[in-house]
């Protein structure tokens, strides 16, 4: 990374801190273009990725199970950096052991043997790390294709294409241990990825769908949820019942 | 006439009380109703309509839909009118009632398993459940809230599928419509006897 960019995104945080005070994560960047990009994503959804998750589902058990390691594998390679940016020190060792084990004893991330010798590793990303350090969301809003993020999300996107070894090597065509990929080896994980987690989650979405009044909101919320989780590496624990909990 | 005067209450504590009658203790609670759940919404000899009967008498029996009802509305409950807040209680009901029937229907065809549970005070537990999709799927972690002020009778408060808050994610929900609408209760009212319509 040249000292050029690291200043314009030193610069782009600073902005973000000074906005996370004022902004909360309900707040909407820009609501009516999201809505418009959200019916967009689910028609693209409707017609592209949902058919091929459902022919997914259609694999033999032990074919869907090897894939989806293999992309957990992949998508663990942030987590040790990240972890160690958190100061997570235990992630750290979890993320860089299971990545280890899987892709030598567990066959290039096929198999997860890692997981039966005890090490949990979990996904960690910079938009995380930013959340871990106390950066708030900042306003929400809805990417094509990508989905929903926040500010403070998108900021971690663009930094996680610097810190991910597998981005690195592929879309950056470094080599890292001899090895060494290009932009569609990227993007076919990343696509076999998106895949793999639609295919675990037909009935959800299809549920989801049937009974929201305002699916945009219903995402969005769900969305803001999982990241608050993820940061605080626990789940939720619902006390704002208020005067309802007596 | 004394054995007429036993007979008749018998008949009577028969007739009113509730069919479907849980343990008070909150782990075996949602065990026992979750099970039965499945069981009905699996067996192929009921038609949908019997089903949807079952689900409505467990669901009014057995979650707390007065309090979620207030709870998804967030602070307009407490500048509602009674009126509003009435009619809003009832379109609640039936939206809840039709969501859930659907929401379980999806489910039923999978594996399910209490795990443990968490008393978190002396108002609520949570009780935590795996769920085993029959397609292969990952499992599916559900932590259920247990509302226990009257020990002897727990009710569900929500569902937090894997971390992620049934009631909330509906809270947000309503808040987003009324928000869009000027705060108007009847707007919200509308929408949720629209969805028991269609």
């Amino acid at each position: 990374m040249t000292s050029k960019k690291i200043i314009k995104l030193l610069s782009l945080l600073l902005v973000i801190s000074s906005l996370s005070s004022k902004l909360y994560a309900a707040d909407e960047c820009f609501e009516k273009a999201s809505r418009s990009i959200f019916k967009f994503n689910m028609a693209l959804d409707n017609v592209i990725i949902e058919p091929i998750a459902k022919g997914y589902n259609k694999l033999p058990k032990p074919l869907k199970e090897g894939t989806g390691n293999f992309t957990n594998n992949i998508s663990t390679l942030l987590s040790i950096p990240t972890s160690l940016l958190q100061g997570d020190f235990n992630q750290f060792v979890n993320s860089t052991g299971s990545v280890l084990i899987n892709s030598t004893v567990g066959i290039l991330g096929f198999l997860n043997p890692a997981e039966k010798m005890g090490l949990k590793s979990s996904k960690e990303d910079f938009g995380q790390t930013l959340g871990s350090y106390g950066l708030g969301p900042g306003c929400y809003f809805v990417l094509p294709i990508l989905g929903p993020t926040t500010i403070r999300d998108t900021v971690g996107l663009v930094v996680d294409s610097y810190l991910d070894p597998f981005a690195h090597i592929t879309i950056r065509e470094k080599e890292l241990f001899n090895i060494s990929g290009n932009n569609l080896d990227y993007y076919s994980v990343k696509g076999a990825t998106a895949v793999d987690f639609r295919s675990n989650n037909i009935t959800n979405f299809d549920s989801l769908e049937k009974n929201s009044l305002d699916l945009y909101s219903s995402f969005k919320s769900i969305y803001l949820q999982d990241r608050s989780n993820k940061i605080r590496n626990s789940s939720s624990d619902q006390d704002d019942w208020g005067n309802l909990e007596n | 006439m004394n054995r007429v005067k036993v007979f008749l209450t018998f008949i009577f504590l028969i007739i009113n009380s509730p069919l479907l009658a849980y343990s008070s203790d909150p782990k075996e609670f949602v065990q026992e109703l979750v099970t039965e759940a499945i069981e009905k919404l699996s067996d192929k000899n009921l038609t949908n309509d019997e089903k949807a009967k079952f689900v409505e008498k467990v669901a009014i029996e057995n979650v707390d839909i007065n309090a979620l009802g207030l709870y998804t509305l967030g602070e307009l409950r407490k500048s509602s009118n009674e009126s509003d807040l009435m009619n809003y209680q009832i379109a609640f009901e039936k939206y809840f009632l039709k969501s859930l029937t659907s929401r379980l229907t999806d489910y039923s065809s999978s594996k399910f398993e209490v795990v443990e549970s968490e008393k978190k005070s002396a108002t609520y537990t949570i009780v935590k459940s795996i769920i085993s999709p029959e397609n292969g799927g990952p499992n599916i972690k559900i932590d259920w809230r247990i509302f226990t002020k009257n020990p002897e009778k727990p009710l569900i408060r929500d569902l937090i599928v894997e971390g992620l808050s049934l009631a909330r994610t509906q809270k947000e929900e309503f808040s987003s419509i009324l928000s869009s609408n000027n705060n108007d209760i009847k707007i919200l009212i509308k929408k949720l006897e629209e969805f028991v319509k269609g």
